[in-house]
């Protein structure tokens, strides 16, 4: 019974092409990505879900032009991926944001191109849309950790990007601030329909957020099954098909969810 | 964590009070055991003090030496900051040219008073240059530590903005390094203080350290000796102080870690 999603009936708007990433360090040749081929259509949200150390930052960094693949190529609307940029925003852990910069400077930092009315304008809009009203000239170290990933993901939002790259972004929140900032992206996706590659190693997460759930293998990461999550927004995540999809990929990974 | 036991107002200056008072207590207790002649007493120095006050030197040469620091470390900031910079943001420079850098690090400014007489004669200048390699080092080598420690998330961050190079390096390189940059900064204004009244006694004819040398050449003056090097501490203290206040400037105090 496989549901009824098509993602070739949308326009594709990432294509993995047979990528494959080796490290060498210290003259050791580790391979990471083992002929990974992904196609994302746009506006889609998708989960990229694997253990710790396989592979998920290296392919999403890949993804966003921060590495180049030792073999193989990813293009985004049709054209190859040559280094990061403004249309594509990569959101790190709330490491990412500026410790010098206000929460307004912070959200206006990409914004640097454009006439001042219209920055200030922008950045109004985003500190509002993430609730952060009130803080605008707050620094990040007197912000709680909730409130810097929502800072981070304004700034990303801030420059109107048509994707976004999020690395366990919630992964350092503590268990309610994380189910809150699930719905707040969720609310965020709806509203303003980017193309979001998520990553996380939470199996929950990924059925809780994602359209589609990419399970990896452990290093040498591969494709181990791509899953649709068939289930509309808002999810009701004590339904049977949500337990039913959480279940199987919880086999898949080989995990019987009994402790 | 604030410990349980913080002290009360009164008790923060009190104590500190209370030594300072032993210090000179001692002080003078142990010039009257010991019958010294040469050395002065507490009140000797203070009586020192007034005189120089009076006579109207002081204030000529504590102005020499804080004009001679200021030059000789604003020209340790104004190359050494662009300099340990390009140093960090191209390793490959780095690389080269570090080991020579490591090497004349840490021969002491004293040691280099011959070669600058021999540059630049008896006078401010040699004192000043002095000065300056005493703030360089330090300098070029905190910006140079400071710009390597920058989380690669955050140049990411920045590069991922579309920021040009030299946006990445003036938007997001500097401001993150800038607490490493003060610390440095401040441990280069110490040393110039240090280094200042050292070659005050060699090069010149004006300034605190020349203060000092005077005071001793010209009748044994003890008092005055003293007098000099307690006001030379509280200058010292002084500069420190202030430069500490950059510290707290809201885009930087993220960098220093008992502050929140
Ligand atoms: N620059 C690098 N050089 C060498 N090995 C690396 C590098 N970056 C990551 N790795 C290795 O690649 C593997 C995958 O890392 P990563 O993509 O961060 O995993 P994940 O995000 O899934 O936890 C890890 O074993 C890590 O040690
Ligand atoms: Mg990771």
């Amino acid at each position: 019974m496989e549901p009824f999603v098509t993602p070739a009936a949308v326009d594709t708007k990432l294509r993995v092409e047979h990528v494959n990433i080796v490290f060498d360090r210290d003259g050791k040749s580790t391979p990471v990505l083992n002929d990974i081929s992904l196609e994302v259509g746009d506006g889609e949200f998708v989960c990229l879900l694997g253990p710790s150390g396989c592979g998920k930052s290296t392919l999403l960094s890949t993804m966003a032009g921060f590495l180049s693949p030792t073999s193989g190529e990813i293009k985004i609307d049709g054209e190859a991926v040559r280094g990061p940029d403004p249309r594509r925003i990569f959101v790190f852990q709330e490491r990412g944001v500026f410790p010098w910069l206000t929460v307004e400077g912070n959200i206006g930092f990409g914004l640097f191109k454009l006439p001042r009315a219209e920055r200030e304008r922008r950045i109004a809009y985003y500190v509002k849309m993430v609730g952060l009203e009130g803080f605008e000239r707050t620094y990040p170290p007197e912000l709680s950790g909730g409130m810097k990933q929502r800072l981070e993901v304004a700034r990303a939002l801030a420059v109107n990007p048509d994707m976004l790259f999020l690395d366990e972004p919630f992964g350092a929140l503590d268990s309610i601030t994380r189910l809150i900032m699930r719905g707040e992206l969720l609310r965020i996706w709806e509203a303003e329909r980017k193309t979001v590659i998520f990553v996380t190693h939470d199996i929950d997460e990924a059925v809780q957020l994602a359209d589609r759930v990419v399970v990896m293998s452990a290093r040498p990461a591969t494709i181990q099954q791509i899953v649709n999550i068939d289930i509309p927004h808002p999810r009701d995540i004590s339904s049977p098909r949500y337990l039913e999809l959480r279940d199987g990929i919880f086999k898949q990974i080989g995990l019987a969810h009994k402790l | 964590m604030k410990s349980l036991a913080e002290p009360k107002k009164w008790e923060r200056y009190f104590w500190p009070i209370l030594v300072s008072a032993l210090f000179l207590a001692l002080w003078h207790y142990s010039v009257i055991w010991t019958a010294t002649r040469i050395f002065p007493s507490p009140l000797d120095v203070e009586r020192g003090m007034a005189e120089l006050l009076r006579e109207n030197v002081l204030w000529g040469d504590i102005a020499d030496s804080l004009r001679r620091v200021a030059i000789g470390f604003g020209a340790a900031v104004v190359l050494g900051i662009p300099l340990g910079l390009t140093f960090g943001w191209y390793p490959p420079v780095n690389q080269v040219v570090n080991p020579t850098m490591q090497i004349l690090r840490p021969i002491s400014p004293i040691a280099w008073i011959p070669v600058s007489i021999i540059f630049f004669g008896v006078g401010d200048d040699a004192a000043i240059f002095l000065i300056f390699l005493g703030a360089f080092f330090p300098i070029v080598v905190a910006c140079v530590d400071g710009v390597s420690n920058v989380p690669s998330v955050s140049r990411r961050a920045g590069r991922n903005f579309g920021l040009a190079p030299w946006q990445l390096l003036a938007k997001v390189v500097f401001p993150a390094a800038l607490p490493q940059i003060i610390v440095g900064l401040r441990i280069a204004l110490g040393i110039a203080w240090l280094v200042v009244v050292a070659a005050e006694m060699i090069a010149v004819e004006s300034g605190l350290g020349y203060l000092i040398i005077d005071s001793r050449n010209s009748g044994k003056r003890y008092d005055l000796v003293v007098a000099a090097m307690l006001l030379i501490g509280l200058i010292g203290l002084t500069l420190d102080l202030g430069f500490r206040r950059l510290e707290r400037i809201k885009s930087v105090r993220w960098g220093f870690r008992n502050e929140s």
